[in-house]
């Protein structure tokens, strides 16, 4: 009877103390699919290296519309993850309603503030205290193409004005090719479209449209040019593009038959599981007219509030480690992004990332730094589908006049916000 | 004999009326049934009151409970995008009953004439409605299709000029939704519209043929009046079928070239929960809801009142 009490209070004490220092996290993300799902195991074997457990909140669905959902829904039922999938101005959303915690304390300790760009790390504070952690910086005006497509076509080198790109694209066409693979996605349509306005009316203009959403900027001519610009990019694609997802048309340009795509650079993947080596094998170039502009889209994991002191460590345990010099390499060359911490040595990525350090660089100087409206880093998700709305429409409808698109545009975004 | 059997009815019929046993006899249903009516009332009567207040609310990303009238409708009917939903809604549910309906009564009375291997055949029919309407939207996806289905093989026929891009042109994609949507429920109501056939009386059609009618006069005249029941059955069935099309639209066409192929449902999960505005995706459900009310309830009185004295 008493070897009985000791084992049970024995084994009681073990349990306690094991907590205290341990703790289970659940973390809702949607990194599901191939390299991405590699990187978040990694993420969870370090974690798991320092004694807490990672329980994992794998959403499928790459945009995260169904994560967030589902973050919703617990949350409204008071159990929201200790860690979630959130990015850009959705963190602020979350943060005013009360749901996330403070974690200052390892900010301060690691010095967030001497490697991260002011930019991007306001994106990760409510009332000016961190309560997310960013994890990688994605550029999404990129043009990737197949060198031999554009050899066999007779077009040397990559277009750097829209006038090059047409010219380009006629001749890629006698040549029997597709100019450019697109997906006629909505988000896809509003990537493409963001991408023209930014070279056409460069970064103050953009900033004004597609960030402060000022009427004037929606209604004028930049607005209309980049429009008539987009429209007119419809004649250099196939006329199967309805509803092709973009890793269907960045295989086109892998296989040959289109040559180019105008695509983040999370298409990187697609051509390195391909085999294919970046400036050999396939080239990446700013697209037209962007080269001194950087359009970021930013992954954070934002930390919710917690009670549990076990969890809060493990939480801080996690911020740092997303941080840490390691994981942002390993992590950034499995994605295709380079590291949101800028003091990583990018010595063995590949020669695309290397171009987008330095683009990086050089539109953080200038005014070219910006967020991204098609990928939820710029307004709120209202304004975002209304935007895409009247892009896709505007995409699809061979009637509707770039005027009345910009117009239509300006009271949409009016109407959501 | 009647003697001796006289008392034992009699004193049942006693104990039916005052006994314990007789009170828990008529009690017990009404008791094992109201757990599940508690639960249908307070899911869903109780939502749909819940769904209605949250429209008269400014709710964004989650609920919040700052009354403003009915702004949110005001706001529902300025939205472009649900005209064109709305508008969707009554071109694709019109054509797909009406359709559905003609195509089941035409295979059902086919069958009907005794031919051989009726059974094989019905149950051939009745096969698209066993796939979910997620694979029906990805088979129809691949065969409408410009450059992978039916446009490109008559093309390889040789007719080149042939175009059937209905998929991908907004103003005819609604229809495309139409032929994936019949091709799924006609057998179904092919098969309503067979019991209902079979359980009229072969004297109906011997006493016609002595009057001298002939057959499609037969049909026409006095077999189709006798399926009132079946087309009222098969109305309700698809009405709320062609209302639910959410996985339909977004398997086929994903709300098509731009948003030409939204319905109200795609519509009111767009922004309720993709783009947290709550409070409209609440006000186009309950429109969706007085919409389906305001065609079932006179409908369903005009014939739930005609069976009481029918």
């Amino acid at each position: 009877m008493k070897t009985i009490h000791a084992l049970a209070a024995g084994a009681l004490l073990a349990t306690v103390a094991g907590q205290a220092q341990a703790a289970e996290i659940e973390v809702l993300h949607w990194w599901t699919s191939g390299g991405e799902a590699k990187a978040a195991s990694m993420l969870k074997q370090k974690l798991e290296a320092k004694g807490h457990t990672w329980k994992d909140f794998a959403v499928a669905g790459g945009g995260g519309d169904s994560a967030m959902t589902v973050l919703k829904s617990r949350a409204i039922s008071g159990n929201p993850p200790a860690v979630a999938q959130i990015k850009g101005p959705l963190i602020q959303e979350w943060g005013e309603m009360g749901f996330l915690g403070n974690i200052d304390k390892i900010a301060e300790e690691e010095n967030w503030n001497s490697f991260l760009t002011p930019q991007l790390a306001a994106y990760n504070k409510v009332d000016g205290h961190y309560a997310a952690v960013p994890v990688n910086i994605h550029r999404i005006n990129w043009l990737w193409a197949n060198p031999e497509v554009l050899e066999k076509a007779g077009v040397d080198g990559l277009p750097a004005t829209w006038d090059e790109f047409f010219a380009d694209a006629k001749k890629i066409r006698e040549a029997g090719f597709i100019p450019l693979a697109h997906g006629g996605q909505p988000w896809q349509d509003a990537t493409v479209f963001e991408v023209v306005m930014m070279g056409i009316g460069g970064g103050d203009f953009y900033r004004k449209a597609f960030v402060e959403l000022d009427p004037e900027a929606l209604t004028s001519e930049t607005m209309v040019k980049s429009l008539k610009t987009f429209k007119k990019l419809r004649g250099t694609m196939d006329e199967n593009i309805a509803g092709r997802d973009w890793n269907i048309a960045t295989s086109m340009v892998i296989n040959g038959k289109a040559a180019m795509q105008i695509m983040g650079d999370w298409a990187k993947g697609e051509f390195t599981a391909a085999g294919l080596t970046a400036g050999e094998d396939y080239l990446c170039e700013a697209a037209p007219m962007t080269e001194h502009m950087f359009s970021y889209n930013v992954d954070s994991f934002a930390m919710f509030k917690i009670d549990d002191e076990g969890k809060q460590q493990a939480q801080m345990d996690l911020a740092s480690l997303i941080l840490s010099k390691d994981f942002q390499s390993t992590f950034n060359k499995a994605k295709g992004s380079i590291p949101v911490r800028l003091d990583v040595p990018l010595d063995d990525f590949d020669a695309c990332a290397k171009a987008s350090r330095k683009a990086f660089d050089v539109a953080s100087e200038g005014n070219g730094l910006v967020p991204s409206l098609a990928h939820g880093m710029a307004v709120s998700a209202s304004v975002q589908g209304a935007v895409f709305d009247v892009i896709t429409n505007f995409f699809n409808d061979p009637e509707m006049t770039a005027e009345t698109a910009a117009k239509r545009l300006a009271s949409a975004v009016r109407a959501a916000s | 004999m009647s003697q001796t059997d006289s008392p034992l009815p009699r004193s049942r019929a006693k104990a039916g009326r005052h006994s314990l046993s007789g009170s828990l006899e008529r009690v017990l249903p009404r008791l094992v049934v109201a757990p599940s009516l508690a639960v249908a009332l307070f899911f869903v009567y109780g939502y749909m009151l819940w769904t209605f207040i949250l429209s008269l609310t400014d709710s964004g990303m989650l609920p919040q409970y700052d009354f403003i009238g009915f702004a949110q409708y005001t706001r529902l009917f300025a939205n472009e995008r649900w005209n064109v939903a709305a508008t969707n809604l009554v071109v694709f549910g019109g054509l797909f009953i009406i359709l559905c309906l003609f195509l089941g009564l035409v295979l059902a009375i086919l069958l009907d004439q005794r031919i051989r291997q009726e059974g094989a055949l019905r149950t051939i029919y009745l096969y698209p409605m066993a796939l979910s309407l997620i694979v029906t939207g990805v088979v129809w996806r691949w065969i409408l299709n410009p450059g992978l289905g039916i446009q490109s093989l008559v093309r390889s026929w040789g007719f080149e000029d042939f175009t059937f891009d209905w998929l991908v042109n907004p103003d005819m994609a609604i229809y495309a939704l139409v032929i994936a949507a019949v091709w799924q429920a006609s057998g179904f109501v092919m098969a309503l519209f067979l019991a209902g056939l079979r359980s009229i009386d072969d004297s109906l059609f011997k006493a016609a043929a002595l009057d001298g009618a002939s057959l499609p006069k037969v049909y026409w005249r006095i077999v189709i009046p006798c399926l009132r029941p079946v087309v009222f059955s098969a109305v309700m069935i698809l009405a709320h079928i062609a209302i639910k099309s959410f996985d339909l639209v977004m398997a086929l066409t994903g709300g098509g070239p731009g948003y030409a192929t939204d319905l109200p449902a795609t519509f009111m999960y767009t922004y309720t929960f993709t783009r947290g505005e709550i409070g409209l995706g609440s006000a186009s459900a309950i429109m969706m809801l007085c919409g389906v009310l305001a065609i079932l309830v006179p409908y369903l009185y005009s014939e739930l009142r005609g069976n009481k004295h029918g």
